[in-house]
């Protein structure tokens, strides 16, 4: 490591702000990706490869990614449900690549839900 | 870029690697990586995690799941369900004892669900071997902050008004310590750190610089600053090598980022900090011979005054602060001395570490503010005695403290509040004991580590120890007399008052509390040759009651010496002549039909049976 300087501890902050907000909790949006064996069967892995490549390209700290359990719905799999504090949770179904990418542009980044691909809003929140 | 998803933060303190971390760490990363989900989910070594007794422990964040004792057979599982599947597994979640239900989440579980983080921040959330992370949490900016935008005075005020006090057992008022060395006028002046842990029991600040290296680094520069030094060492025992490989490695990245040496972060500061290892000899935790010892000299103590921050090391003008004392200043430049006050008490401000072990459900290293009821921690955080065993008395302080019974569980924990009972707090040793244990063998054992300790410079705490070890021995073995408890009271009060150091004039208070606490137990010992808890074999019968004895084997499948006879299913019998007074037997009937009785029983027991059980006793005496 290079000599510091006072403002770089706050860059090297900046830098580690990803991971800590992991442990330190305070993120601003989750997103729980369904994979029971339904999910992972329809594809859900390749849904959370996609999501997770778009947040590393966006650089964002504040969106966290978990997985959970089948949700129920095994026939619309593969399902993702997008909480953004403080308001409805949103549930996805029948994702795709392309369409977790266009939920996380236009729903996670942008605030607005993506009703055509959206299951049912308002449902439980787990935060 | 990367970016996961999760973090999965695995103790790598002295406990959890000792109960297998590293076996468990490498598991893990290959059975995440053969799940293809080494890119989402990074593994963290932490430092100690605090809850020793489940070890190896892992938190998941961010889901904050905490998962316990965990094994190499566990984890291909483990990855399957919960990293893989999203569903938390159960098996290796904590459960109370006695209940059946998990508790998933760390901050739901009662061990640290009363705990107050300061000097314990950063355990168990970074990695204490890249000082990068703990940047990443504030690390550093308190440094920055007291050499750009404070005077010493500046800093000294704010630490004196914090109340901070010294963590290493006397609990002298840092602020003031550091005022008096600022004051001096001299070309060289030193600021040491006390890492030298030496009560058995205790491993508070091993574990602080084995988990957050930087925070002991951090105070040191700060305290460098205030008092005007621009050297400083470290002394830790060699008996530390996690905690000395990790400050090594701290201060190397340190020094490379330009936190330590010369123009330190370009603000023209200078500061040089050197680790020294001591070789574990009890009496170099106090300050005049542990300067002596970082001297290359005998470890001795010499008298004061002069005080060190007059004449300390090599003669120069010295500050010696212990480790948690240390990582407590960093925050209290950060956040002012009234956050530091919000809790605790007026005198005692802030919060202290415990080693909390013994014969408790939950062993392992608690922060609590002060002032709260010892009781709290013993029963809400430790989780009460084993197996239900009845609680007997807290050992505090180590072998200069003292033992608290049941009767003042209730009393605060603050400096002052703990000397009234004839205890210290101490450097944080908090040693559980339940019935099962004989106050007089207790004393026994805490002077026989004094009397060894003891360095040999003052006539009353070389020789005084050694009588008054050889007296607890006679009374442990049958040769007590009348006046023996008179004798060694006095004698205690005179170590105390003669010796020159904190080791002489602390040594007597095991004796003196269990005496002035436990003078029952004594008597018995000496006058009845009664070892009630059946734990000095000279002064102990084993005998079955058969009224009571269900024929079920336990205890003679269990002695080592062949002295219990008895058919299945009808009441056995010991052999007097045969037994060894192990206690085994009595360690294995569940009926409570063995009973202790004192030393060379004759004639009937059953006349004692009423007596026999230590509760029972008591009820009969009075």
């Amino acid at each position: 490591m290079p000599r510091l300087k006072i403002e770089d501890l706050q860059k090297i902050k900046e830098k580690h702000k990803a991971d800590f907000a992991l442990r330190e909790g305070g993120y601003r949006a989750k997103v729980t990706v369904h994979m029971g064996t339904c999910g992972i069967a329809a594809g859900a892995r390749n849904v959370m490869t996609a999501l997770m490549d778009e947040i590393a390209k966006a650089n964002r700290s504040d969106v966290i990614v978990t997985t959970s359990g089948c949700a129920g719905l095994c026939a619309r799999e593969p399902l993702a449900t997008v909480e953004i504090m403080n308001q409805s949770p949103v549930k996805y179904c029948d994702l795709s690549d392309e369409k977790i990418r266009e939920i996380f542009k236009e729903h996670i980044l942008g605030g607005n839900p993506v009703e055509k691909y959206a299951l049912v809003m308002g449902s439980e929140t787990t935060y | 870029m990367e970016k996961f998803r999760a973090n999965l933060m695995l103790c790598a303190g002295t406990g959890c690697v000792a109960s297998g971390t590293t076996k468990v760490r490498d598991a893990l990363r290959d059975e995440i990586q053969k799940r293809g989900l080494d890119e989402e989910i990074k593994i963290v070594l932490t430092g100690c995690n605090g809850y020793c007794a489940e070890g190896p422990v892992l938190s998941v964040y961010p889901d904050e799941i905490f998962y316990q004792k965990l094994t190499v057979e566990e984890i291909p599982k483990l990855v399957e369900e919960h990293f893989l599947k999203g569903r938390p597994y159960e098996k290796l979640m904590f459960k109370e004892p006695e209940k059946k239900t998990a508790i998933p989440m760390m901050k739901d579980i009662p061990f640290f669900k009363h705990q107050v983080l300061r000097v314990l921040r950063n355990k168990g959330l970074i990695d204490p071997e890249k000082i990068e992370e703990y940047i990443a949490r504030d690390g550093y900016q308190a440094a920055a902050k007291a050499l750009t935008q404070m005077t010493q005075e500046d800093i000294i005020k704010v630490i004196k008004d914090s109340g901070l006090r010294g963590r290493g057992g006397a609990g002298f008022p840092t602020g003031l310590k550091w005022d008096f060395a600022s004051k001096v006028k001299s070309d060289i002046k030193y600021m040491l750190c006390n890492g030298d842990e030496g009560d058995p029991g205790a491993f508070m600040d091993r574990s602080v610089m084995e988990a957050d290296p930087h925070s002991v680094i951090e105070g040191m520069i700060i305290g460098a600053r205030a008092i005007g030094a621009h050297h400083g060492y470290i002394y830790v025992r060699a008996e530390y090598p996690l905690a000395v490989k990790r400050l090594q490695l701290a201060i190397d990245q340190a020094t490379e980022a330009g936190l330590l040496g010369n123009n330190i972060l370009d603000t023209g500061f200078d500061f040089k900090l050197e680790i020294y290892l001591g070789a574990g000899a009890f009496v170099c935790g106090e300050e005049t011979a542990l300067m002596r010892s970082l001297e290359g000299k005998r470890g001795m103590p010499r008298p004061r005054p002069p005080f060190p921050a007059h004449k300390g090391l090599w003669d120069k003008p010295s500050v010696l602060n212990n480790v948690e004392t240390l990582a407590q200043i960093a925050p209290i430049i950060l956040n002012g001395s009234d956050w530091y006050r919000s809790l605790g008490t007026e005198k005692s401000t802030g919060t202290k570490v415990f080693a909390l072990t013994g014969a408790i459900n939950n062993v392992g290293l608690v922060e609590v503010p002060m002032g709260i009821p010892l009781r709290t921690i013993i029963y809400d955080i430790g989780g009460g005695p084993k197996k239900g065993r009845k609680f007997k008395a807290v050992q505090l302080g180590g072998p200069s403290g003292g033992c608290i019974p049941e009767s003042l569980l209730d009393i605060p924990v603050t400096y002052e509040d703990i000397v009234a009972t004839g205890a210290i707090v101490g450097s944080g040793g908090m040693v559980v004991m339940d019935d099962n244990t004989c106050m007089v063998g207790t004393a026994k054992f805490f002077l026989e580590f004094t009397a060894d300790e003891s360095c040999g410079k003052c006539t009353p705490c070389r020789v005084g120890t050694k009588i008054l070890l050889d007296m607890l021995t006679d009374i442990t073995e049958g040769r007590g007399k009348e006046g023996d408890m008179e004798t060694l009271e006095d004698l205690g009060r005179d170590i105390i008052a003669t010796s020159l150091c904190g080791l002489g004039q602390t040594a007597p208070n095991p004796v003196l509390t269990t005496i002035k606490y436990f003078r029952d137990e004594y008597e018995s010992h000496i006058k009845h040759k009664w070892c009630k808890a059946g734990v000095c074999r000279s002064l102990t019968t084993f005998w079955i009651d058969e009224k009571m004895c269900k024929g079920c084997g336990a205890c003679l499948r269990g002695c080592p010496s062949k002295a219990i006879m008895g058919e299945k299913k009808k009441p056995h019998k010991i052999i007097q002549e045969l037994c060894v007074r192990c206690r085994s037997c009595y360690e294995a009937c569940k009926f409570k039909s063995i009973k202790i009785l004192p030393a060379n029983f004759e004639g009937d027991p059953s006349e004692l049976v009423g007596v026999t059980t230590e509760t029972e006793t008591k009820k009969g005496e009075s």
